[in-house]
């Protein structure tokens, strides 16, 4: 343990004893890679390959008409495959298992789309995949977990606790102290121990460069704001780090739920609820009690439902480099709503956060502004959810329909 | 001063034992009560845990009993209060084992007092290596307690002497891999391991993780100084109830 992954304060490596040496090697295995060009070029020719990068940007021409402010241009990373930003930092975690010589993976999923990358590229590898995911998203990211279990990964649903993320993490992390010989744990999020937040920010670094490049190419200029979701914050910092340097207002925007006043949410750096804490092996903002106890916390997007937040985030909210907003469960639904309606996209529950909050400032900009929403996935996914949210009748008489036929 | 005990214990004794009960669970009476047998029994040291949300390093008895304590309504302060309790009526030492979070929530120093003030001798918390634990050592070291540091089967040599040099009182020595509760072999392998650990340190060492019966300290004796019992008794008190830890604890020496 050399270098201990912090940021102002916020990371380091709260490691139990038997995970150092894993640790180790995995910061080893992953400085040399980094450090080795032939990987980046590896990695960027498998994800132009296997996956669909470069993605686009769209210039979203509907949307900009209808507020009349900012242009508003979106990233997409709905358009990777299996539908998410999530690819990134998967498949370049795989090129690292099998420099490592493992051959089983593991991962912790909340909305489920970390889980399905996850299986994939088991799946394209040849390892042995387990996921775990809590209990109450498995309930609602069913489409999710039906495509895990056709791709041969085991499905571990999580019952401790909250039965959310943040079990899940848990319950990988038991998992791994056992396993650790042959099992790399494919953490989905910018968060846990050092080097995770930053390995998974480098590897999901390349929407921030893809985008920036684009941005120059199309409107030869830089957007003036930019707008990612932020659950573990791990597609907000892959676009962001593309414009840290850079003359942009960076904006993240967390799970708001029922509002802030109902305690009902998952605002940490955005909500006065948070204090710094550690907890799942890096200190951070955790929605927690005065005894250091975690929260229940809520938002409609599984992916966004969770307790920390990465260490780079805290740190660059403490600095003042990005901005931290929240977005309610009823505002996220009206904004994938008008966004499916003018655009014809479909951004997932979690995405729709950014949507909401862009859409709440692009009419105060100039029309010479430029805006950048990042898109992190896509929403088929949560169909469920959002057929309960638009209260569609004729969906309802769908599924009827289908379970009679089931119990026929 | 834990160590003097440990050794002054160990010229009586050719093994000690060391339990571990979640505190709050199954309730706090029955934790005094637990406590009261299993000293009555000859048990030498106790490690106390106030739980925590996110017991990482537990398996899934200690994990529940870590839940089902808070649902229940335990609090730091009702295991602290608790604690006083406990080290004014029984003569033997208490450690403390959580989690960094319950620590750093209610300040380094400020736990570190309230352990002093209670007669509490140390403390084990599995999350914070000593890189990460500066304000902890030096509170630790400032209020005569000790922290009670881990080796495990995965820690180089090199590591070990460096843990070693910032533990006091003895050394916990994880077993295997994997988490709290699970079965271990005890064979030749764990013969080389321990004697791993004899090389890195004059401390007395304590073995954990999967110790359950008289067989296991058998096997262990000579070859360890304290074996800890930990997942085990909780399992026998949602069994067989508070009544069966006396026999339990009697059955092992």
């Amino acid at each position: 343990m050399i270098n201990r992954g912090y940021y102002d304060g916020f990371g380091g490596a709260f490691l139990p004893e038997i995970l150092v040496a894993t640790f180790d090697d995995l910061e080893d295995k992953f400085i040399k890679a980094k450090n080795d060009p032939s990987f980046w070029k590896e990695y960027t020719d498998i994800m132009s390959t296997y996956s669909c990068r470069p993605t686009p940007v769209t210039f979203a021409e509907n949307l900009t008409n209808y507020f009349n402010g900012a242009r508003i241009y979106i990233k997409r990373e709905d358009l990777n495959h299996t539908g998410a930003h999530k690819a990134n930092n998967v498949m370049g975690q795989g090129l690292l298992v099998k420099r490592m010589g493992k051959t089983r993976v593991i991962a912790e999923t909340g909305a489920g789309q970390h889980g399905v990358a996850t299986a994939t590229m088991a799946a394209k590898f040849g390892f042995k995949c387990t996921i775990y995911m809590g209990e109450v998203d498995v309930q609602r990211q069913r489409p999710n977990v039906f495509w895990m279990d056709r791709l041969g990964a085991e499905v571990i649903p999580v019952r401790e606790g909250t039965r959310i993320l943040k079990d899940a993490i848990n319950e990988a992390f038991r998992d791994w102290v056992s396993n650790m010989d042959t099992t790399h744990y494919v953490l989905g999020t910018a968060c846990g121990p050092h080097p995770f937040p930053e390995m998974v920010s480098y590897f999901q670094s390349i929407i921030g460069k893809e985008a920036r490049k684009q941005m120059l190419e199309k409107e030869g200029r830089l957007p003036s704001r930019i707008y990612a979701c932020v659950g573990g914050g791990s597609n907000a910092l892959g676009i962001f780090k593309g414009f840290l340097d850079d003359p942009v207002e960076l904006v993240g925007i967390e799970a708001g739920g029922r509002g802030l006043d109902s305690g009902l949410h998952a605002s940490r750096l955005s909500s006065k609820d948070a204090s710094i804490g550690v907890a799942q092996g890096y200190k951070t903002y955790f929605l927690q009690n005065s005894d250091g106890q975690m929260k229940e916390t809520h938002s409609v997007a599984a992916g966004l439902d969770y307790v920390g937040v990465s260490p780079i985030l805290a740190h660059l909210k403490e600095s003042g480099r990005v901005r931290f907003e929240s977005a309610t469960d009823r505002e996220v639904i009206d904004a994938m709503s008008l966004t499916i309606k003018k655009e014809g996209l479909i951004p997932a529950l979690e995405s729709a956060h950014a949507f909401v909050q862009a859409f709440k400032e692009a009419p105060e900009l100039s029309k010479e502004d430029i805006i950048l929403i990042n898109q992190s996935g896509r929403g088929d996914k949560d169909i469920f959810t959002v057929a309960d949210a638009f209260d569609d009748p004729r969906w309802k008489e769908f599924i009827k329909k289908k379970a009679e036929e089931y119990n026929a | 001063m834990l160590e003097s005990y440990l050794k002054s214990r160990l010229i009586e004794k050719k093994i000690l034992l060391m339990t571990h009960i979640v505190l709050g669970y199954p309730s706090f009476e029955e934790c005094f009560k637990i406590i009261e047998t299993m000293v009555d029994a000859g048990v030498d040291l106790m490690e106390l845990q106030i739980p925590f949300s996110e017991p990482v390093a537990d398996g899934p008895v200690i994990l529940h009993a870590n839940q089902k304590s808070l649902a229940e309504g335990s609090t730091v302060k009702k295991c602290l209060d608790f604690a006083q309790n406990v080290t004014q009526s029984f003569d033997i030492p208490f450690l403390f084992m959580s989690y960094y979070n319950i620590l750093f929530k209610y300040g380094i120093d400020r736990f570190a007092v309230s352990m002093a003030e209670r007669n509490m001798k140390g403390a084990i918390v599995p999350d914070l290596p000593p890189e990460e634990g500066q304000d902890y050592l030096d509170a630790m070291k400032k209020y005569n307690l000790d922290p009670i540091f881990i080796f495990s089967p995965t820690t180089p040599d090199e590591r070990m002497n460096y843990l070693a040099s910032f533990g006091r009182g003895f050394i916990y020595c994880v077993a295997r891999k994997g988490v709290t509760g699970l079965d271990t072999d005890f064979s030749e392998h764990l013969d080389k391991y321990l004697e791993r650990c004899r090389r890195a340190t004059h401390l007395p060492l304590a073995l954990g993780f999967g110790v359950k019966d008289k067989n296991d300290i058998d096997f262990l004796k000579g070859k360890t100084d304290i074996a800890v019992i930990g997942t085990q008794t909780i399992r026998l008190v949602e069994k067989e109830g508070v009544g069966a830890v006396g026999e339990f604890i009697g059955s092992l020496r």
